[in-house]
């Protein structure tokens, strides 16, 4: 099966529903329609990155903006509106526990990719590894709020760099889907 | 970092007005919020198989249980995720998937025919699979050629206090709860969950990835 031409499947499978209810006239059964040309409506790498770094009147042309030319467009918005969140950003030197200051994180945030290890360990930050991937489980808030507001040793700021929301609601399966299931 | 609270106040009142919501990517943009486009989150894992890669996207959040049920994913909504294997941020590889009559069907992973802002569907696509979309709460899997393929109803499993963050940037708070309270709690989202090994997707090293809606 490891060369099965997927529509080649689909076409099987309702040849198969199309012989179980033949009506008796001849139309030729066909598989799902793919055809078309599908438009760009949402985009997005990094958790949080256009809610909290793109202004209100450009998120739309944020999420349609290919990753190749964000930083262009971007990056110079994000600067302003990080400052405009955390203004120590704005004094000279100051960098947050990346090594980043304002032009170096935001120029990192611009352009919406995770940023993926194919080699082990994926996490968005787990105190030793940063953005090789992003687990389920990783708080990604709580790591956004400490490079927004932590300072360059994440000391500063404490009561806005931790929302104290450590995990999910609902433990995540060891295995395929992985997701935990729904409320009903 | 040292005068953030001297100057804490002038700043949330600046910030107030593009701030309206923060989440993962939830209602992020006006041209997709509460719509079956609205892309809320984006993770990718190495699987419980580690010689393989998870992607999920989630769509249409904030779904309470009673809204669940009714939610579906849309027939005009494709669901693409990009793998970028070079650096330069344009996607190398694609895994598509889009629903059909209660089937969620997956192309790839598979070079494009074109990069950017449009696609069509990899029909010819050498991988890829089918599922059945799940309606309740046990979850249908299919596999095909080393790949698992999910689609359905799941736990939100982004967590955090949006409530009390939106207190402070509104100026009725100045700290974070201990311990907070997640916002997202008991909320569902539409999910689509595929594994795939990392042998079709590169193999070693680093990618780029990132997830798009892309509608019809």
């Amino acid at each position: 099966m490891k060369n099965i031409n997927i529509v080649a499947l689909a076409i099987a499978v309702s040849l198969m529903a199309f012989n179980c209810n033949n009506d008796g006239d001849n139309k030729i059964p066909t598989g799902p329609d793919f055809s078309g040309t599908y438009t760009q409506a949402d985009q997005m790498g990094r958790p949080a990155v256009n809610t909290v770094f793109v202004s209100s009147g450009s998120k739309d042309m944020f999420n349609t903006t290919i990753p190749s030319a964000q930083n262009a467009a971007f990056q110079s918005m994000f600067e302003t509106n990080l400052t405009a969140l955390s203004p120590a950003y704005a004094n000279p030197g100051d960098q947050n526990a990346l090594g980043l200051d304002a032009a170096a994180f935001t120029g990192v945030l611009a352009t919406d990719v995770l940023n993926v290890s194919l080699d082990g360990t994926t996490t968005f930050f787990d105190g030793t590894n940063v953005l090789t991937g992003r687990n389920l489980s990783d708080d990604v808030i709580t790591v956004e709020l400490l490079l927004i507001f932590g300072g360059e040793d994440f000391t500063e700021n404490p009561t806005l760099s931790d929302d104290h929301v450590d995990a999910n609601d609902k433990p995540f399966l060891t295995s395929f889907p992985y997701l935990a299931s729904p409320w009903m | 970092m040292k005068n953030l609270k001297k100057v804490l106040g002038i700043g949330i009142i600046a910030i107030a007005g593009f701030l309206v919501v923060v989440a993962a990517d939830h209602i992020d943009a006006p041209a997709v919020q509460g719509g079956n486009s609205d892309v809320t989150d984006f993770y990718a894992f190495q699987g419980e198989n580690t010689n393989n890669m998870v992607f999920v996207a989630n769509v249409q959040g904030l779904l309470s249980p009673a809204a669940t049920s009714n939610a579906s994913f849309s027939e005009n909504v494709l669901i693409e995720f990009n793998i970028d294997n070079d650096g330069d941020f344009v996607e190398d590889l694609v895994i598509q998937a889009i629903p059909r009559n209660g089937k969620m069907y997956f192309f790839g992973p598979v070079a494009p025919s074109q990069t950017g802002l449009n696609s069509t569907i990899a029909v010819t696509s050498a991988v890829g699979g089918v599922v059945d979309i799940t309606t309740g709460s046990n979850a249908v899997v299919a596999t095909n050629a080393g790949m698992s393929f999910f689609a359905g109803p799941r736990d939100d499993p982004f967590f955090f206090d949006f409530a009390q963050y939106s207190q402070i940037i509104g100026g009725m708070a100045t700290s974070f709860n201990n311990p907070g309270s997640d916002t997202f709690a008991g909320s569902n989202v539409l999910s689509v969950v595929v594994e795939v090994p990392k042998s079709l997707i590169g193999g070693s090293g680093t990618i780029n990835t990132w997830v798009e809606s892309k509608t019809k």
